[in-house]
């Protein structure tokens, strides 16, 4: 009983640890990546020195090669954003506005306690399923926490007392039911072919061949998935919540670690979003055409999930790059696009789906 | 009779209406792709130079555009406008004779002038103060053009010009003899008086 809760706090820490990292990570990645995507150089100045008994010359030497990097930009976001004013506004509510972003990170973050991010281990005759919580119904609970994030998002917004905030957090909330609409029906196709809501058996029907991978079977799906997805994050080319240049945002009276909060929510979402379209459609922690005897259970289990982590890495490069190269829509082609365009289109994937199942059975 | 408002309002009617999008334009997916394309190569392109450079490879092609400004200055042409100097002469004193030309044509009023009689009866006079305020200069460059001596010049490539205060902008005849020399963060000085001595002082002082 002690063992397997200490088993379980592990998975748990593990993927608390990676995704995180990954989120903050991926502040550094948005900067190279869309400096070099402009012929720019990106954040290179922040680096800070230690004195000699703390390593001193050869730290500092490493320390001034990680800040050419840009790597210690995080370091000095999070420092900028713990010491600033922590400002409420006066017309505000204080509890729901300090609620919100502890709201949106939170049901982002425990969404990942149903992705499976490998195969199962084998350790001193123990099974153990490389997934947080073991659900028959992953699929569903992923999709519902996704939902009730936004609840942090409109929260903020109606918290705020402020007319900009309040519109962003409805533009938040009219999108979300535009997207989520498409989102979940574009996954009935994909329940429909394999026949289960276990994301850990979706993966394992899948197999290693590329070619039985989900996106073979469900083109139309992943691609609705893939943008009704990158709408769920609230990033550029759907970011009408957050618009800055137009209405700011729910975020508006936010400062300090609580708009922070919100900033990381966008980042976790954006893994959350690499993930599921990894399991759903590109094969989970399969290693492309690799016979499951290969190695030893232990080593393929460990592969694959050097093989998720992969996939995952390369979807968090292709949202950033679609996020740099795509400007804004517009609200009234983002609600065409939402309602006109995906809905409809997830509604005949389900048919063609069904039809297209019957016949190869 | 077809007038002239009449083909301006059917031009306006025309730049209005948008030519209707086809199939593949409105399903903007081959539009996307085009996009990611051309980012994506710039991307991998600039990667991959940037980890050449790092190895010492095809430093000759850049990979960025980007000039690190305080510790890269971009090239300017000899020709711009930047700050401005007064010439010296072979002893380190002020080239200019005083003859207040500058000052008359500064448009914005910001050339202050002391002029003083010189032992030799060969020049005129020379300059005992010279201030030049850079808050006002509009850097036309008159002062250049009207010298007839080439006494002040404005070839110096410096841009970094900044100040803590409106004082700070004042430059006195020995930051303009010798750019350079005054730091931001030094008080402002005006109006400083120099006899010749002290000019061939400051070049002793400074051998460039």
């Amino acid at each position: 009983m002690v063992t397997d809760l200490l088993i379980k706090l592990a998975l748990a820490g593990t993927v608390l640890f990676a995704v995180l990292n990954l989120a903050g990570i991926q502040t550094w990645v948005e900067r190279k990546q869309s400096a070099l995507m402009q012929d720019r150089v990106g954040a290179n100045r922040a680096y800070f020195t230690v004195p000699w008994w703390l390593g001193g010359a050869p730290v500092n030497w490493l320390l001034r090669k990680l800040g050419g990097l840009g790597l210690l930009h995080p370091l000095a976001d999070i420092l900028k954003l713990l010491t600033k004013e922590d400002f409420i506004p006066a017309t505000g509510n204080r509890v729901l506005h300090a609620i919100a972003p502890w709201l949106s990170v939170f049901f982002a973050l425990i969404a990942f306690a149903a992705i499976p991010f490998g195969d199962r281990l084998m350790v001193c005759g123990r099974t153990i399923e490389l997934q947080v919580a073991h659900l028959d119904a992953a699929l569903l609970y992923v999709l519902a926490l996704a939902s009730i994030g936004t609840y942090g998002v409109i929260l903020a917004g109606m918290a705020s007392g402020s007319n900009l905030a309040t519109l962003g957090g409805l533009r938040a909330a009219s999108q979300m039911l535009a997207y989520e609409i498409a989102l979940g029906v574009s996954l009935i196709g994909t329940i429909v072919w394999y026949g289960t809501l276990d994301l850990q058996q979706i993966i394992r029907l899948q197999g290693t061949s590329p070619l039985g991978w989900g996106f073979v079977a469900q083109p139309i799906g992943c691609l609705i998935f893939m943008t009704a997805a990158l709408a769920e994050t609230k990033r550029v080319p759907f970011d009408l919540p957050e618009g800055e240049p137009e209405i700011i945002g729910y975020f508006t009276e936010y400062s300090g670690m609580k708009f922070g909060l919100f900033f990381l929510t966008d980042f976790v979402e954006t893994v959350l979003v690499a993930s599921m379209t990894t399991v759903l459609f590109f094969g989970g922690w399969q290693v492309p055409w690799l016979p499951a005897d290969a190695f030893s259970l232990n080593v393929m289990a460990l592969l694959g999930v050097a093989a998720f982590t992969l996939k995952v890495a390369f979807f968090l490069w292709l949202f950033m790059a679609i996020r740099w190269t795509l400007p804004r829509f517009r609200y009234d082609q983002l609600m065409r696009l939402g309602w006109k365009v995906l809905f409809p289109l997830s509604i005949a994937n389900i048919g063609i789906t069904g039809i297209v199942r019957l016949v190869v059975r | 009779m077809s007038t002239l408002s009449e083909e301006f309002l059917r031009r306006i009617r025309e730049a209005h209406t948008r030519r209707a999008l086809s199939w593949g334009e409105r399903i903007y997916l081959p539009a996307i792709a085009q996009g990611l394309w051309v980012t994506s190569v710039h991307f991998w392109r600039n990667l991959l130079l940037h980890l050449a450079h790092r190895l010492g490879l095809f430093r000759h092609i850049p990979a960025s555009v980007t000039i690190q400004y305080p510790d890269q200055q971009r090239q300017t042409s000899p020709r711009l406008r930047t700050r401005h100097r007064l010439m010296q002469r072979e002893d380190g004193t002020p080239r200019c004779v005083g003859c207040m030309l500058c000052e008359t044509v500064c448009p914005a009023k910001c050339i202050y002038i002391t002029p003083a009689e010189h032992p030799d009866p060969n020049i005129e006079k020379y300059a005992k103060s010279f201030d030049l305020d850079l808050g006002k200069c509009v850097y036309c460059g008159y002062c250049v053009e009207v010298c007839p001596e080439d006494a002040i010049r404005m070839d110096t490539q410096r841009h970094d010009i900044a100040a803590f205060s409106r004082d700070g902008m004042w430059l006195d005849i020995v930051e303009l003899l010798h750019p350079g020399s005054k730091h931001p963060t030094d008080p402002p000085k005006k109006f400083v008086q120099l006899a010749l001595e002290d000019f061939r002082q400051l070049k002793r002082e400074r051998p460039t």
